[in-house]
């Protein structure tokens, strides 16, 4: 005991140091059992998407759980992200010849402009109270899917990128690399190492956002505004901050996911995929950053996993969904919980002190 | 305490994260018993809007691969078949490939709709895995690999061969086009039917587009065909829409000839649809329900039996599918105990050898090219008294 308290560690950097610990240590086994060649087909297949959906959640846990704003658009930033990012990597693929370089710049092109558009958005909605956020983020991610995945016809030759809003004729199509409905057609670059390495940066950046000082004005705001302003802080740009630093980071997600198929196209973006993410965070935890990985990995796995069903997989689903959210957060649920893990404790106990009095 | 529990609750989800992720590989290594049986794989959508696209497929290879099994099998050996979901989702449709993956899929036949397949295109080409899919068309598809192949017609084919006879049969002089600009399927066939129509007699004088989330009512984009003096509007779309537009068309008085693709077959089978409205109309079609062709009849009959449903093309497609895989290991000779790039490598040649007569054919022989384009006549029919009948 002695021990412990010599070094002391803020609570919340020991919680980062966990995360990070847990992330490395799942991308070991991950990769141990891979080398033995235990891991199946289907598990291999899902690490990637898996990494991107964990990161998506923590990212909406950023405006979902710090910020205390619901966003029903997150699909609408991640698509940004990965249509300008594989624009990048498309149309630079005999410019910059090295896979790994242009990958990272497609990743910081894709933040960048989900940055724009959240701090667009952000600007205009994060002043105002009520539910005006999810408002509005529900007809962006629309629009942007609306947009992009129909009427953007991008195609580049050597004086640069061309656009069409209609339906391509004006291109030439040989040049061609967005193509409307039909998407564009993307290199596979993404890895489970890149994405774990991206979780960990992630999930630093926005462990560090959460307990800074803005992160605490941000935290304050949410939880009683008025007792903040009465303090005098002014918080409405660490709010922009909080909330442009989560689309950048869906942005980057987007990236990632959309250089993992050989297409991308915006039908899977749609509200649903949102509501997922959602769906992620709130099971994990408002708030937190290892309950939304948790979340992410499960509801990533669970769908492939239960696949043996049949026809009535997406109907057990659901139910599954069901009982996990009101085993986690019902609050008679939680109280039961807490009995019977005292009660559980109290056996060890017992059994510990009986041990102790036989020796 | 707290700390300890964390940690320890940490240390729990990641044990059982890794054991579900290593589970047990199920492969062709490890059951003897399978290895006298090929094992063909399936993925299309049987959850979600493009449900009934991939229900379709799904029991129609059923019911190819139950013929073929009772009647001994292919070579003496029987065909395992299993179809898995992939909402009309790319990223579920890699996820259900790996799954098949890991049951020993040795021949993948799908998957149904276009934007998943190139997913799982490009993951079959890496595997050098035989594919062959029953119905997408785009040809980004078989482009991904020398070992994917298609049983439809592609898209372009589809689009250049309505312009051209439009064009080459005088139908009409003017044209309106309604199409899915959201749908790979509808604006691939919009886009080369546009393209050929500058080398046609006629001009095209309205387009107009709508998207999957707005597909219930088309007053907007009929009117503006009819103010822009359409005689013929050409709809490369699915049924579903093209009875929403003919009813369209109806309420309006307006006098339009309709032409469609593939798609439009089925328009008949609508619910609630008045069949008169469809008289008239003409699509380019391989298949038909009604064709009193032998193989035909049989197939529409068992599947009318064992589903209680009209087969669409895409039944059909499915059906030819699995017999085209058949004729195609008959050919190479190769055994069930070859490794899947043993397969796809034999497959791939074989398949290019081939004469296909199926019945997605119009009565002609199907064959291949080596890049997996299908070489098959386009059937123009014309919808008479309820009934496709054909237009020549």
């Amino acid at each position: 005991m002695k021990k412990k308290s010599k070094i002391k560690i803020k609570k919340s950097t020991l919680t980062t140091l966990i995360t990070i610990a847990g992330i490395v240590l799942a991308y070991i086994i991950m990769t141990l059992l891979s080398g033995a060649g235990v891991l199946s087909n289907q598990m291999k297949g899902l690490l990637v998407p898996i990494c991107a959906y964990a990161m998506l959640a923590v990212s909406l846990n950023l405006v979902v759980g710090i910020l205390g704003e619901l966003s029903l658009g997150h699909a609408g930033f991640l698509y940004v992200g990965a249509y300008t990012g594989t624009i990048f990597t498309v149309a630079m693929s005999d410019i910059i010849t090295n896979d790994i370089l242009r990958f990272v710049l497609g990743m910081i092109v894709g933040g960048v402009f989900a940055a724009l558009f959240g701090l667009l958005i952000g600007s205009a909605v994060l002043k105002l109270q009520g539910d005006y956020l999810a408002i509005v983020t529900l007809a962006f991610g629309e629009i942007i899917r609306s947009v992009l995945g129909n009427v953007m016809y991008i195609s580049k030759d050597a004086s640069g990128l061309h656009f069409d809003f209609n339906d391509g004729s004006t291109l030439n199509s040989a040049d061609i690399i967005a193509k409307g409905a039909q998407g564009i057609t993307v290199h596979r670059m993404s890895t489970f190492l890149i994405g774990i390495i991206l979780l960990i940066i992630i999930v630093l950046v926005v462990m560090n956002l959460t307990d800074s000082r803005a992160g605490r004005a941000i935290k304050a705001v949410r939880d009683n505004k008025i007792a903040t302003e009465t303090v005098g802080i002014s918080v409405s740009k660490f709010r922009l901050l909080a909330f442009t630093v989560s689309s950048a980071i869906a942005g980057v997600a987007g990236v990632y996911y959309a250089h993992n198929y050989a297409t991308l196209t915006g039908t899977k973006f749609d509200f649903n995929f949102s509501i997922n993410i959602l769906v992620m965070v709130v099971l994990g935890g408002m708030g937190s950053i290892p309950g939304s990985i948790i979340a992410a990995i499960v509801l990533t796995i669970l769908p492939e996993k239960i696949r043996f069903l049949g026809d009535y997989r997406m109907v057990i689903y659901a139910v599954i969904l069901i009982v996990m959210m009101i085993f986690s957060w019902n609050p008679k649920c939680i109280e039961l919980r807490k009995t019977v893990s005292a009660k559980i404790k109290g056996i060890f106990k017992k059994g510990g002190a009986s041990k102790k009095e036989v020796q | 305490m707290k700390k300890t529990v964390k940690v320890l609750a940490m240390v729990l989800v990641v044990a059982m994260a890794a054991a579900s992720f290593a589970g047990c590989t199920k492969g062709k290594a490890g059951s003897g018993s399978k290895d006298d049986k090929y094992l063909i794989g399936g993925i299309g959508p049987v959850t979600g809007g493009a449900a009934s696209y991939g229900l379709a497929v799904k029991n129609a290879a059923q019911i190819a691969v139950d013929e073929i099994n009772a009647a001994g099998g292919i070579n003496g050996h029987q065909i395992e078949f299993k179809y898995e979901d992939d909402e009309h989702n790319a990223e579920k449709s890699v996820n259900a490939y790996n799954t098949l993956k890991d049951w020993g899929m040795q021949i993948l036949m799908g998957t149904v709709t276009s934007d998943p397949s190139k997913a799982v295109a490009a993951e079959a080409a890496s595997d050098k895995m035989f594919m062959l899919t029953p119905s997408a068309s785009s040809l980004d598809v078989i482009n991904k690999g020398d070992t994917i192949f298609q049983v439809c017609f592609t898209d372009p084919n589809q689009g250049s061969a309505s312009a051209k006879y439009i064009g080459e049969n005088k139908i009409a002089s003017k044209i309106g086009i309604i199409y899915d600009s959201s749908d790979i399927y509808s604006s691939g066939i919009y886009e080369k039917f546009a393209e050929e129509a500058k080398n046609q007699s006629f001009e095209i004088v309205s387009t107009q587009t709508f998207t999957s989330d707005a597909k219930s009512e088309f007053s907007a984009q009929v009117k503006a065909c009819v103010d822009a003096g359409a005689e013929l509007v050409f709809l490369p779309i699915y049924y579903n829409e093209a009875a929403l537009i003919l009813t369209e068309a109806k309420a309006e008085g307006a006098n339009l000839k309709f032409f469609g693709c593939d798609g439009l077959d089925g328009v008949l089978g609508v619910e609630g649809f008045d069949k008169s409205l469809a008289e008239g109309v003409m699509l380019l079609t391989p298949f038909s329900a009604d064709s009193e062709d032998e193989k035909t009849a049989a197939f529409v009959k068992a599947y009318k039996e064992k589903y209680n449903d009209t087969p669409i093309q895409f039944a059909a497609d499915a059906y030819d599918a699995i017999y085209i895989i058949k004729e195609a290991i008959e050919k190479s000779g190769v055994e069930p105990s070859a490794s899947v790039e043993e397969m796809g490598a034999a497959l791939k040649d074989a398949i290019v050898q081939l004469s296909f007569d199926g019945i997605t054919g119009a009565g002609k022989k199907m064959t291949w090219t080596a890049n997996g384009e299908v070489d098959k006549a386009p059937m123009a029919v014309v919808i008479k008294d309820g009934a496709y009948v054909s237009a020549e």
